[in-house]
């Protein structure tokens, strides 16, 4: 199966003009006798979801997957303005998910099993958590021996600011104008801590290098390109550390967010069962160690919360709304703008 | 009588009834009231939502300017996870928010929350409006905030209190319908109370009531008292009524009889001693008739509502027999006792027994010839028999199961004086005791034998 | 025999009197209970007859009352009611026996002689003639050394030849003495009597004559 669905695979990057939202990558799974087609539209990396994919196949041998790989931002555009059909849609961008299901374009699915789920797992049966993926911070071993580093935002501000020197041009973090997983990161940061903003300063003096992506800040963190990288999307940063060597990942003590990644099928999905097993399946996720180490996406697990108190997940609700509102984004960015740009 | 309805049942029906409405009441009450309740406090969160928003709106450089606050949105998925929605407009454009909110339908006042129930992406939707002047006095221009939010968390919170309200009231109902019949059969329980007083009370027993009765029942047990206090006393003037009566004719009888036992005993003529004769023959039928008419009554009476004396029929038998042997010595007939050495138990009525006895004996000696035997005795076997047999003429060829009819005669009775009823009366007797009366032939030569068979 | 007759009515007690008086007897009449008390404490009486109802009071009383003092005369009680129920408590009250009205002089005499007999009989009744003595309660006849005990007609046919010996009495007179007017018989039962009797006086020193055509006489041999 795993094999036929390599073999199958058809890909192509393209910004095609047939539709107004960019698509990274599309991949075909196909199966031996398909009854029906899955189509779903995700911002998590084929390395990390075909392991899934290819399981749910296992499960259910006649679903073919159609899988889309798209930014936050523009799965947003294409479930909303484009009103782009897809059966599911998997993003790690709460806000926009929940932006999604309150303006009306998910639809219920009441009969899903959330029972083995903690209740901040799901919304208005609606949006389903899958996986909790904390924001952390990485630091290169060349510039903090282990256990050099520091635990607090408080600490890491003093260390900041007491070594400009040492840390001059060494320090990134998300550019929040374009990431969705930043901006989200940001504005809870905003919210749980009057820290947050002298964070900014501080990293704002020192010249801090702004990243789209994890997986880039990750990269000169090892090379020791960068001191730290602040914000950094956990489950990336674990799956790295498989592959490079040179970083170490600290959760720092006085709190950490957790993003939660999730799926909704949109109101205008055409294969609802599918999309529904798929859910199902994705629910059980905690259920398969397998799964977990195969996609480095880590399962809902509410013992993790209970041992760690510092652990916050992001919550579902109308408060995520807030920093969507027009107005109230622009004046963040433009907060966050002359706290960190300095021009 | 006539039969309308029971009492309990209709009680039970109507206090159920009562419960059935203050349980539906109940049921509409307190759920009108905790919607109502809920209803005000999804406005009380939407009106301090927008409030918080329009406290929020500043004016810079004549544009108004809104920093969202988080709390004024994030407070309303504090119950439940309903969609919110909200815009932020001037008269002429929106600020911020849904755009597609549509705009109130009054006209708003400063300060004063306005809200509305209507339809919006699919979801009926609260929405409140709220209108803020901004800016200074001059410049100020007037700002909607409208904050709408779905009402799944009210109807899931009226479908539980709907829950819990029928719950509640079913539950009432069912107590109150097990009160109902507690109730109903205790407040009955007097009535049964005073008619088991009534229903034991023997066939003769007409004291007035006297057990504990309730005030509403006085009337009707006053009716019943003096009901049976009429009762009374007319029983037992139709009792000295027939005794007056008796009395009032028997003596003149016995005097005119006694004057022709006289004057027969003076007469000479043959004829005329022959008159005499008839007369007295005439005064004792019509007597005996009367008397065992009266005796055949009595039966009947007693028959009803039988006596439980603890009797020996032994000595009943031979007091019967000793009651009656002057009348047998005048014929020179013998009555034989042939009873058992014991004593011969029976619980029955004494006075009917003897009363069967004595007109079976009474029959037995009249209808013997003179210097003959009458064997009085008593057998057990499957049934006690007490046997009367004669050496009479017997019933001739007459049927004897008809010859315990009323009136029915054997048909040689000849000159003898009769009524007939003496065998009717004995029957009976015997019937009301569940026994039988059995009539037959004297297996040892003429005559009769009569036997009354009551149960062991 | 000397009876006190308790009875308020005026003709029967008249009648009873005059009846009671034919066959040979005292009777003297009480028309209230207390002209009873009266008689009974001035004279002594073989038997007495009781009407139960009468203008001063129950009998009920009087018997209760005539039970409690000393005088043991047997009482037998005219009832006027007939039901089985009101004859037997009249016994249960102390009654030696009751007769109801109209009664037959024949069975009252009958139910007298019971009633002396369970007493154990009185002087009166004991008549002698010559050797042999008749015991009209006891019934017996008795001479020399022999005893016979008579049977009720006999006994009843010998007391009229005692009564009056010598006598001669009509066949239709004898009749009415053993046979109760109610009943149907014919005079020719009356010589099986006489031959009976006849039969028992052998040796009495007494015996019974035929007047041919008129009747019978009883006459010392």
């Amino acid at each position: 199966m795993r094999v036929l669905a390599f073999a199958a695979l058809v890909s192509w990057i393209c910004a095609g003009s047939a539709v107004g939202f960019e698509i990274e990558e599309q991949v075909i799974y196909p199966v031996q006798s398909p009854s029906e087609t899955l189509r779903i539209i995700s911002t998590a990396d084929r390395s990390a979801f075909e392991p899934l994919i290819n399981a749910f196949q296992a499960d259910y041998p006649t679903i073919s997957v159609e899988y889309t790989i798209t930014g936050t931002s523009d799965l947003m555009k294409a479930i909303q303005d484009e009103g782009a059909v897809f059966d599911l849609a998997i993003s790690s961008a709460m806000d926009l998910q929940t932006k999604l299901a309150n303006d009306g374009f998910a639809q219920s699915y009441g009969a899903a099993d959330v029972s083995e789920l903690p209740e901040w797992a799901s919304w208005r049966d609606q949006l389903f958590a899958f996986t909790q993926e904390p924001a952390v911070m990485v630091v290169s071993d060349a510039h903090f021996p282990q256990g050099d580093a520091p635990r607090t935002r408080a600490a890491l501000i003093a260390t900041l600011r007491e070594n400009p020197d040492r840390f001059q041009g060494l320090v990134g973090t998300y550019d929040v104008r374009r990431s969705g997983f930043g901006y989200l990161m940001a504005t809870q940061d905003s919210r749980n801590s009057e820290a947050f903003w002298r964070l900014m300063e501080v990293m704002g003096r020192l010249d801090a290098k702004l990243y789209c992506c994890s997986g880039e800040m990750i990269q000169d963190v090892a090379s020791g390109k960068l001191a730290l990288a602040y914000n950094v999307l956990g489950s990336y940063a674990a799956a790295q550390q498989q592959l490079l060597d040179g970083f170490h990942i600290i959760e720092l003590e006085d709190y950490v967010s957790v993003m939660l990644r999730t799926a909704l099928i949109p109101s205008n999905a055409e294969n609802i069962d599918p999309a529904r097993q798929f859910i199902d399946f994705l629910l059980r996720l905690n259920q398969r160690p397998d799964l977990v180490a195969a996609s480095g996406l880590p399962a809902i697990d509410s013992d993790r919360f209970q041992n760690n108190t510092a652990l916050r997940p992001v919550r579902f609700g109308p408060g995520l709304l807030v920093f969507l509102d027009q107005m109230r984004r622009s004046r963040f960015l433009s907060n966050w703008q002359s706290s960190l740009v300095q021009e | 009588m006539k039969r309308h309805g029971s009492i309990r049942r209709r009680l039970f029906f109507q206090l159920a009834g009562v419960a059935a409405l203050l349980s539906l009441a109940f049921f509409v009450v307190v759920r009108g009231v905790a919607e109502s309740a809920a209803e005000a406090t999804q406005d009380n969160i939407l009106a301090a939502s927008a409030i918080a928003i329009a406290d929020s709106l500043r004016s810079e450089n004549g544009d108004v300017f809104l920093e969202l606050p988080y709390s004024a949105i994030s407070m309303l998925g504090s119950v439940g996870e309903d969609r919110v929605f909200y815009r932020v407009s001037t008269i002429e454009k929106t600020l911020t928010g849904y755009a597609d909110l549509p705009p109130p339908a009054t006209a708003l006042v400063a300060g004063d929350p306005v809200f509305a129930t209507h339809d919006y992406r699919g979801d009926t939707v609260r929405s409140v409006y709220v209108l803020r002047p901004v800016g200074a006095a001059a410049t100020s221009r007037d700002v909607i905030v409208t904050v709408a939010q779905t009402r799944d968390g009210l109807a899931a919170t009226s479908q539980r209190i709907t829950a819990t309200a029928t719950g509640v009231g079913v539950l009432f109902f069912l107590l109150a319908t097990a009160l109902s019949l507690w109730a109903a059969s205790t407040a009955l329980a007097p009535i049964e109370r005073m008619t088991s007083a009534v229903t034991r009370r023997g066939p003769k027993d007409l004291r007035p009531v006297t057990a504990e009765t309730p005030a509403e029942l006085v009337p009707l047990v006053e009716a019943l008292n003096s009901f049976m206090g009429r009762l009374r006393a007319s029983l037992s003037q139709t009792e000295n009524f027939i005794a007056e009566a008796a009395h009032r004719v028997r003596t003149p009888l016995a005097t005119v009889r006694t004057q022709a036992e006289v004057t027969h005993r003076k007469l000479q003529k043959p004829e005329h001693r022959q008159a005499m004769r008839e007369m007295i023959r005439a005064i004792d039928e019509s007597s005996r008739s009367a008397g065992q008419m009266l005796d055949h009554a009595m039966v009947t009476f007693r028959a009803d509502s039988l006596a439980q004396d603890d009797l020996d029929l032994r000595t009943l038998l031979s007091e019967t027999c000793s009651r009656l042997e002057p009348t047998a010595e005048l014929k020179d007939i013998t009555i034989l006792h042939n009873l058992p050495t014991m004593p011969v138990p029976f619980t029955g009525d004494g006075i009917l027994l003897q009363a069967a006895l004595l007109n079976i004996l009474d029959n037995a000696i009249k209808y013997s010839p003179d210097d003959s035997i009458i064997q009085a005795s008593i057998a057990l076997d499957d049934t006690i028999c007490l046997s009367i047999t004669d050496q009479g003429r017997g019933f001739g060829d007459a049927d004897l199961s008809k010859v315990t009819r009323r009136y029915n005669r054997g048909s040689n009775v000849g000159n003898i004086v009769g009524s007939g009823l003496g065998l009717t009366i004995a029957d009976e007797v015997a019937r009301a005791h569940g026994g039988r009366l059995a009539i037959a032939p004297n297996t040892e030569g003429v005559g009769v034998c009569v036997s009354l068979h009551l149960p062991r | 025999m000397r009876f006190l007759l308790i009875e308020d009515s005026p003709k029967l007690a008249k009648a009873v009197q005059e009846r009671l008086q034919l066959d040979g007897h005292a009777v003297d009449h009480a028309d209230t209970l207390e002209a009873a008390s009266a008689c009974i404490a001035v004279a002594d009486y073989d038997l007495i007859l009781l009407d139960i109802m009468l203008p001063d009071g129950d009998g009920r009383d009087f018997l209760e009352q005539h039970r409690q003092s000393e005088k043991r005369t047997p009482v037998i009680v005219i009832t006027a009611r007939s039901a089985v129920s009101d004859r037997v408590g009249l016994l249960d009250l102390g009654a030696d026996d009751y007769i109801t009205k109209p009664f037959d002089f024949s069975e009252l005499e009958a139910r007298c002689r019971a009633v002396l007999r369970r007493q154990g009989g009185v002087a009166a009744s004991q008549k002698t003639i010559g050797a042999a003595t008749l015991d009209s309660i006891s019934g017996e006849l008795r001479f020399d050394q022999t005893t016979i005990t008579l049977r009720n007609r006999e006994l009843r046919l010998l007391e009229v030849f005692f009564n009056a010996p010598g006598q001669v009495f009509s066949k239709s007179h004898l009749m009415d003495r053993l046979y109760s007017l109610s009943d149907e018989a014919s005079e020719n039962a009356i010589e099986v009597y006489v031959g009976r009797l006849r039969k028992r006086l052998e040796g009495s020193g007494l015996r019974i004559d035929t007047a041919r055509g008129i009747g019978y006489r009883m006459i010392p041999e």
